[in-house]
């Protein structure tokens, strides 16, 4: 059960570090749900993110004494991964109460230069499977760009149909009292942004942000008494396809097309039972991918169903209600945000943003390159 | 596949390893090298120690350097040197005409007359004592 959820302060926070921000959303995470802070018992965190943020430095900072441990790092759905060692783990009586923590001030330290900021420079000598790509000057965001480009030719997915996603999202953002980019857009203006790789526009990618945030899991029993309505994990699954870009096997298919149906499966559930999703929007065709291979549309379709403004408020599938990567909040990996969303949505507590009847949220991160798939099923009402 | 040995290189290269030297040093000789497997047949780009379908130890082989593009990005936005002084130019996915798939740029055409199944081959730019780099051009 998810019984505490946080943010920190986003998504400008200068007076914060990376670390701070994980001490932050975790106060915040207690005060939610009536946790007592010596009840946490398990740890699991990502890092990566900046110096002395690793899962060791991190339990010490924080004062988290641990009988469960993961410090599983797979990019940016690392959070959903954690969901599911994290309910394992409570199952298995490795522990009782598990916390998940997140956070980055990569806008105010490193600025907007994560997706084509150059991670390699001429002369720099590259170690290991990296050194087949790096001699090319591939950016962050020409890696979902290939994928873009091959979705395009082999179905016709047209920069219309990807830029309804960012419009879509943009929209919600505007309920966002906290969101970077809250001004209206429209499919125009994202095709009149600048093109960074192509067929990516300016608009199609994620913003830069700082940001944090803490995930609280308990029993069942211990959830009872605690302030909050508990959400349920109710089936979870990841599963990787490559890590860089160049291995990617299916160039339009991700590991959601394995896990998705993995974690269906495990809660008993197909897509027309999701009321809203919660994906990863590093990129519109991120969403695109992940829409088709968790089976809301056939392979293929995803262009179609998306222009028929399913994912719009007010459609049968609202997509990323808190204003999403692409016009909120991406700090660099944004995994924990996409299950404190559903947390939101699930409690009734997401105010204008509120998708009315909300019983079952899905939750899908993708790591590195559309790499590794993590899908969380969350619902209100029932017991995992 | 041709050589290029005078052309200054100020791009990132590959730091030493055991397993992946054999490759850039066949490159930097105009041969262009890819991996397959005695016991099963898998064919593997890049190098490894084993092969990843069945674990056993694999052989090297030689590609045609004939190969099409399996899809593409013109890079226009990229912060650190030399390359942001290169854009825009493409990076692509080839697909080589033995089946393995191989990261990397196309160049000597305009980069808006790259396309998906456009056919390529490799030439190699010398980029250090033992060390030649792939790319690949219309064919």
């Amino acid at each position: 059960m998810i019984v505490g959820i946080g943010l920190s302060d986003y998504p400008k926070a200068p007076h914060l570090s990376a670390i701070q921000h994980h001490a932050q959303a975790l106060q915040r995470a207690l005060a939610d749900s009536g946790v007592a802070k010596s009840a946490i018992d398990g740890y699991c965190t990502a890092g990566g993110m900046a110096a002395g943020d690793d899962p060791v430095t991190m339990a010490e900072y924080l004062g988290i004494r641990h009988r469960y441990i993961d410090g599983t790092m797979v990019g940016g759905s690392s959070f959903e991964f954690h969901v599911q060692h994290a309910a394992a783990a409570i199952r298995e009586g490795l522990c009782d109460t598990v916390l998940l923590s997140y956070g980055s001030d990569y806008l105010s330290r490193m600025g907007r230069s994560l997706g084509t900021g150059g991670t390699f420079r001429g002369g720099r000598e590259v170690p290991g499977p990296m050194q087949f790509e790096a001699p090319y000057g591939n950016s962050l965001v020409g890696s979902y760009a290939l994928v873009a480009r091959r979705h395009m030719h082999e179905f016709g997915t047209t920069p219309e149909q990807l830029a309804e996603i960012a419009v879509g999202v943009r929209e919600y953002a505007g309920l966002n009292p906290h969101a970077l980019y809250r001004d209206p857009i429209t499919t125009a203006d994202v095709l009149a942004s600048r093109m960074i790789a192509d067929p990516l526009h300016k608009l199609d990618c994620c913003v830069i942000s700082d940001g944090g945030g803490a995930v609280i899991l308990t029993t069942a029993e211990r959830a009872r008494d605690l302030r909050q309505p508990p959400v349920a994990v109710l089936g979870a699954a990841g599963g990787m396809t490559h890590w860089n870009i160049g291995q990617m096997p299916d160039y339009t298919t991700s590991a959601a097309a394995v896990c998705a149906p993995e974690a269906f499966a495990r809660a008993g559930l197909t897509p027309r039972d999701v009321d809203t999703i919660q994906f990863y929007d590093s990129f519109t065709i991120t969403v695109l991918l992940l829409l088709e291979d968790a089976g809301f549309c056939k392979k293929g379709e995803g262009g179609a169903f998306v222009a028929e403004g399913h994912l719009r408020r007010g459609g049968r599938l609202p997509l990323n209600t808190d204003g999403g990567g692409l016009s909120s909040c991406h700090p660099g990996m944004r995994g924990i945000f996409l299950l404190i969303e559903s947390v939101r949505q699930l409690r009734g507590q997401a105010g204008e943003a509120q998708v009315p009847n909300c019983d079952i949220a899905l939750a899908i991160g993708s790591g590195g390159w559309l790499s590794c798939i993590g899908a969380v099923l969350l619902g209100r009402g029932r017991s995992s | 596949m041709e050589v290029v040995r005078d052309r200054a290189w100020g791009k990132p290269l590959p730091a030493a390893d055991p397993v992946f030297a054999p490759f850039w040093e066949a490159a930097e000789r105009g041969r262009l090298l890819y991996q397959e497997c005695p016991a099963c047949g898998h064919r593997q780009f890049y190098p490894r120690p084993l092969c990843t379908a069945c674990g056993a130890d694999p052989a090297w082989a030689e590609a045609s350097g004939r190969g099409v593009v399996h899809t593409y990005t013109i890079v226009r936005q990229y912060g650190a040197p030399p390359f942001r002084d290169e854009l825009p130019y493409v990076v692509a996915v080839i697909e080589l005409d033995e089946g393995v798939r191989m990261l990397g740029n196309v160049t000597d055409c305009p980069v808006d007359a790259v396309h998906v199944g456009m056919r390529v081959e490799a030439y190699a730019v010398k980029a250090a004592e033992r060390i030649g780099v792939p790319f690949w051009r219309p064919r």
